[in-house]
């Protein structure tokens, strides 16, 4: 029996997210596609939904959901899968679904896996993929019955044009409760990073704790430059505000696969290695020589990346001139 | 105000290489060195701190974990913790994201709180749904991704991380709050704390003590199952060097061997 998988739609710039593209494209080949879209765009992103496969998508078009993070769109959800329970709720991994997931999960005791690269069904099993680090694939399956939830990782699955697709859209009469109006956002502040973006580099030179400074980030970006390259950042880094999120590079970061991939600084923790192995050279520099980096570079530098990014700066510039 | 703060004791990131056992299909914890989750450090740090800005406050450490994760809750009382809650049982192990939320916020729900602390996620599962399902179970809103936090009288207010920059985020007390991790330095516990710690108050519970159904949680309650543990194509292994003075140049040649200059 076909099975019916929904994929809870994020808006962003008043278009659909293209991680959430993502997950309805993959929805669409495991079974029947639906999708829910909620904020003051809904409508319009609604319209377009058809183009990625989705048959039939839910839409409540209120401000609330943009204004209050969170609750407003579990409680919505919530009603919804407790009125239609399908098989399957997919949501790309982005901080704002990654919230509502979880609380989702709780409210109906659901069953949630996160971090799925891939998925199908196998008669009524679900089987998903998550790899564990460097070394292993787990292969893993809500055994309850009812709705499970799957988070994915960003650039699993990509978009899919489905020519002509059109789908019923679905006005939802929803009364939003106050109590759930908590969680407010009282401004929103961008940081712009410079450079080429870091999904669309060729290169890309990154830069851990193992720099010591934010100061010395610099060095990552001369080489970058020198390289005609982005500039990449792991998850310690952007936690401890050298630069804005925009940067990281992992699991729980951007996912890229650039030609050449140069790890300055970084020991390699299974966070950042899952958003970056996929590269085709990967160089490392980095002052342990125990740093699970190596075991991933094609070539690895046991030395002090202050010292070497500034020589490796001027060779490059030096080759590239001749 | 009470601040408490979950905490997990896991396999040291900074040396282990993380392995999954085939047979238990679960993570590998004997025979490896375990350490308070270096991302709870910097999430203890931030509750000291608002703590010792708030004044008249304290700040209880609250773990699920087996009896090794003592270990762990002494280093967070030798951090500056006030106290420690660690509930222990055989019944625990194997529990999901959702069981451990469930008696992480049976303990809570019997103290009161006015902020629960957590880390945006562990650095050894890295899934980051035990916060917002301890906040469901509770009923409290969540402020999450934090990098900075100011508590004015009845409500919270954070810097919360986005991909492209910051949003400025409000929500009334009590809530939970997660702090996405290495935002605030982790202190370094003094001799001084560690000797102090032995006498700060520690509590140890099993689930009897929080009257939860034992079939409930640990691997028998579990809403996931692994299946089949495979392994990962591996990368072939590359050529290391040590750094002699020439490495720039060595490097510089790996790039044009492979035309990436």
């Amino acid at each position: 029996m076909s099975k019916t998988i929904w994929a809870l739609i994020e808006i962003e710039d008043g278009r659909a997210a293209r991680s959430s593209l993502e997950v309805l494209s993959k929805a669409a080949h495991l079974g029947r596609a639906e999708a829910i879209v909620l904020g003051s765009a809904a409508a319009e992103v609604a319209a377009t939904l058809g183009e990625f496969g989705a048959a039939k998508v839910y839409v409540h078009a209120d401000p609330v959901y943009d204004n209050y993070l969170t609750l407003p769109a579990v409680d919505t959800v919530s009603a919804l899968l407790t009125q239609h329970q399908p098989d399957l709720l997919l949501l790309a991994t982005t901080f704002d679904l990654r919230d509502i997931a979880a609380r989702l999960n709780a409210r109906n005791n659901m069953g949630l896996i996160t971090d799925a690269t891939d998925l199908h069904f196998d008669g009524n099993t679900l089987l998903v993929t998550v790899p564990w680090g460097d070394e292993n694939v787990v292969t893993a399956t809500h055994p309850q019955q009812g709705t499970g939830i799957v988070l994915t990782r960003p650039k699993a699955f990509s978009v899919e044009h489905f020519a002509g697709g059109t789908a019923e859209i679905e006005t939802l009469n929803v009364s939003l409760n106050a109590a759930s109006q908590q969680i407010k956002i009282l401004e929103r502040v961008e940081l712009p990073s410079e450079g080429p973006a870091l999904e669309d580099a060729n290169v890309i030179v990154s830069g851990g704790r193992g720099l010591g400074k934010a100061e010395n980030f610099r060095l990552v970006e001369e080489l970058a430059t020198a390289l005609g390259g982005a500039a990449g950042a792991t998850r310690a880094i952007v936690d401890a505000g050298w630069l804005p999120y925009s940067y990281q590079i992992g699991q729980t970061g951007k996912t890229v696969k650039p030609a050449l991939y140069i790890a300055c600084g970084i020991s390699g923790a299974i966070q950042h290695l899952s958003g970056m192995k996929g590269s085709n050279y990967i160089v490392a520099i980095n002052k342990d020589e125990h740093a699970p980096i190596f075991s991933v570079a094609d070539l690895g530098v046991i030395g002090d990346a202050l010292t070497i990014l500034p020589q490796l700066t001027q060779e490059v510039k030096h080759r590239k001139a001749q | 105000m009470k601040i408490y703060v979950c905490v997990k004791q896991i396999p040291d990131p900074n040396t282990v290489v993380s392995k999954l056992d085939p047979d238990t299909k679960r993570l590998v914890r004997s025979g490896v060195s375990l350490v308070l989750d270096p991302g709870d450090e910097s999430t203890i740090s931030a509750a000291i701190k608002l703590r010792d800005t708030l004044g008249k406050s304290e700040v209880i450490a609250v773990s699920m974990g087996p009896s090794s994760a003592q270990e762990a809750m002494r280093r967070a009382l030798a951090m500056g913790v006030d106290s420690a809650i660690l509930v222990t049982d055989p019944a625990l192990a194997g529990s999901d994201a959702l069981s451990t939320a469930r008696v992480l916020a049976a303990v809570l729900k019997k103290e009161s709180p006015d902020l629960v602390f957590c880390s945006t996620e562990s650095t050894d599962g890295y899934t980051g749904m035990v916060p917002g399902a301890i906040a469901e179970y509770l009923g409290l809103p969540q402020l999450t991704f934090a990098r900075e936090i100011t508590v004015e009288s009845t409500k919270a207010i954070i810097k919360r991380v986005t991909m492209t920059g910051y949003q400025t985020v409000e929500c009334p007390l009590p809530a939970v709050v997660t702090i996405a991790s290495g935002s605030f330095e982790a202190i370094y516990p003094t001799m001084k704390g560690i000797m102090g710690a032995k006498k700060k108050p520690f509590t140890q519970l099993a689930l009897a003590d929080l009257g939860i159904d034992p079939s409930l949680v640990g691997a028998a309650g579990a809403r996931e199952r692994v299946l089949a543990i495979g392994t990962a194509e591996a990368r072939a292994a590359g050529q290391v060097i040590k750094d002699d003075g020439t490495s720039a140049q060595a490097i510089a040649d790996f790039l044009q061997r492979y035309q990436l200059l």
